[in-house]
């Protein structure tokens, strides 16, 4: 994916900015699609292309276990998100769900709000304003799942 | 020479309960294990995902019926039409799946809260929630791990779940608490002190001389917020008191653990519990502990007092020490809420919930409520609130320009009564006006 857009935000983004508490009755992605972001940045929703990119800094998902969070930004369209580092709970719903996460501090640490990045989910690469940023790879059974496009494809893939 | 070969010797606690309840038997911190967990448990926002994804993965049939306890408590009672729809869903959940524990109707109370009560954790057990305070097990000598929907539509499925065995970090506990400073404020001390990442992907396990001088109510305080510094789980040391507990509570499916005295450990911090005051966590984080004596005289339009941390007998009695002798002011509104069903019970026994509504205090039956920003108690732009929750985040219980501060229920309680945050001691001392 080339010349997508970057949203870039703070250290410990907590799950309650990225899906407010008051729509966790909701629970299909395209009900939870509009409130992405809502309670941090309100304009997400109006601004975001898909393929664009979420970026922030260390323990990026904190918070509450809610997979409403991770489901509302796939649904935006957000092809992946990159941070310094992951909320364990998150990270794990980010990956069941087929919505690629890397860690990739140095990456983080050149990424503005608005800049334009070339993104490679395959092997992790970007490529930032001319420099390439490579993300750590994922362990084995995660890339099986994400590989498979989701923790219920890779369930079904395997008990076929 | 092979390290796995390693007997059972120097293990901590999580190692010990992560290794009964894995397939592999012999996994340490840093293992990738498949664990079948004593408890799966669901509530009415977590679960609606799971059911979604159980039927995408096209299961008929769930591994362990019986292994699985759901409960609704989050939009409870239903506050609109789409909350009402998550219930049904999970009671046709639990009846084409043959669940028997569905805890629902004034019979059950808060997840974390419940799950103890009733016998279903305890000493050596290992529950997987759908919901990160899953980790307040921890307070019984058990561990309990939060996850997402889809992991737990996996474990129905399977019985079973990888999972990393985390690393621990020992927390020594010694000395005994100064009056007024509580389990809320011991954790929110040693999250303020490691930050709301500095247990990140570990498990906190609680010890040391001075763990006797907490009751289990306060454990319970303490263990619920251990993923509010990141921790995955958290295990506390086995003592007479949790003994009592279970006789009451009638748990028996495993035995305790002990940390090997030789046990890794990634760090160890030591809390001398009678140096610790009063604290309270501003805005915007858990982590952002401020002593009481910083916070004094900020105004208060909301006071909420109960959830899965802090929702307890001691709690209730603590908050009924101050509003016996004090009433409301008029311009706050105070909302109490025991966490289970049990609770409110053994409350009203007590007086506890007529001194509540005498002294103008809203009093409700078990409900996850307002904690999450759900319903009963939302807070709108400009407000501020005092809760014995677990969570202040931006817009955490209401508007998004609402504030919470995180508290003990006797500086919520008198926070109610003033109308601003002070010292809960001037109001036991002070009599009735």
């Amino acid at each position: 994916m080339k010349n997508v857009t970057v949203h870039r935000y703070g250290h410990d983004i907590n799950t309650d900015l990225i899906l407010p508490g008051q729509y966790l009755n909701l629970y299909k992605a395209e009900d939870l699609k509009p409130h992405c972001l809502e309670g941090l940045d309100p304009e997400f929703t109006t601004r975001v292309q898909v393929g664009d990119v979420v970026i922030g800094g260390k323990n990026f998902g904190t918070g509450s276990s809610r997979e409403h969070a991770p489901i509302a930004i796939k649904a935006s369209g957000i092809s992946c998100v990159i941070a310094t580092s992951f909320a364990r709970i998150f990270y794990r719903n980010a990956i069941n769900i087929g919505l690629p996460v890397f860690e990739c501090p140095e990456l983080v640490e050149h990424a503005k709000m608005g800049d334009i990045i070339d993104v490679d989910i395959a092997s992790g690469t970007f490529i930032l304003n001319g420099t390439s940023f490579q993300a750590q790879p994922f362990p084995a059974i995660i890339h099986e799942i994400l590989k498979a496009g989701g923790l219920v494809p890779y369930i079904s893939r395997k008990t076929v | 020479m092979s390290l796995s070969t390693t007997s059972s010797a120097s293990m901590t606690m999580t190692e010990k309960i992560y290794a009964a309840h894995s397939k592999e038997k012999n996994v340490r911190s840093g293992d990738i294990a498949i664990i079948v967990p004593d408890v799966v448990l669901l509530n009415d926002t977590s679960g609606t995902i799971t059911t979604a994804q159980l039927k995408l993965m096209g299961v008929k049939k769930i591994a362990n019926p019986d292994q699985v306890v759901v409960v609704t408590d989050h939009f409870y009672p239903p506050k609109d039409i789409t909350s009402a729809n998550s219930v049904s869903m999970l009671k046709n959940l639990s009846r084409d799946m043959g669940i028997k524990h569905l805890y629902d109707s004034g019979r059950g109370g808060i997840e974390h809260a419940l799950l103890p009560e009733i016998g279903l954790i305890g000493p050596g057990g290992l529950v997987f929630g759908a919901d990160s305070h899953t980790c307040t097990a921890g307070a019984l000598n058990a561990s309990g791990m939060g996850f997402g929907s889809t992991d737990l539509a996996a474990v129905l499925a399977a019985g079973e779940l990888w999972v990393k065995v985390p690393p621990s970090i020992r927390i020594e506990l010694s000395g005994k608490p100064k009056p007024y400073v509580t389990g809320k404020d011991i954790i929110l001390s040693i999250i303020g002190q490691i930050g709301c990442d500095g247990a990140l992907n570990t498990a906190l396990e609680f010890g040391g001389s001075g763990l006797g001088n907490l009751n289990i109510d306060e454990r319970f305080a303490i263990a619920n917020m251990a993923v509010e510094a990141g921790a995955e789980t958290c295990v506390f040391e086995f003592d007479e008191q949790v003994k009592d507990y279970i006789e009451r509570s009638g748990w028996n499916q495993h035995s305790p653990v002990y940390p090997d005295h030789d046990a890794q450990y990634q760090s160890v911090i030591h809390i001398a519990l009678d140096t610790l005051q009063p604290v309270l966590a501003a805005p915007p984080s858990p982590d952002n502990c401020k002593p009481l004596t910083e916070l004094l005289g900020t105004k208060v339009d909301q006071v909420y007092i109960g959830n899965c941390s802090n929702g307890t007998m001691t709690d209730l009695r603590q908050a009924a020490s101050i509003l016996r002798n004090h009433d409301v002011k008029a311009e706050v509104r105070l909302v109490i809420v025991p966490a289970t069903n049990k609770i409110y019970r053994q409350a009203s026994q007590e007086g506890l919930l007529d001194i509540f509504a005498r002294a103008g205090a809203f009093v409700s039956m078990p409900t996850c409520g307002a904690c999450f920003g759900g319903h009963m108690g939302i807070l709108a732009a400009g407000e501020t609130a005092v809760a014995t929750t677990n969570r202040n985040f931006r817009g955490r219980m209401g508007h998004v320009d609402s504030q919470v501060f995180l508290a003990n229920a006797w500086v919520a309680a008198a926070a109610a009564v003033r109308g601003e945050i002070c010292d809960p001691a001037l109001l036991i001392l002070e009599p009735q006006p």
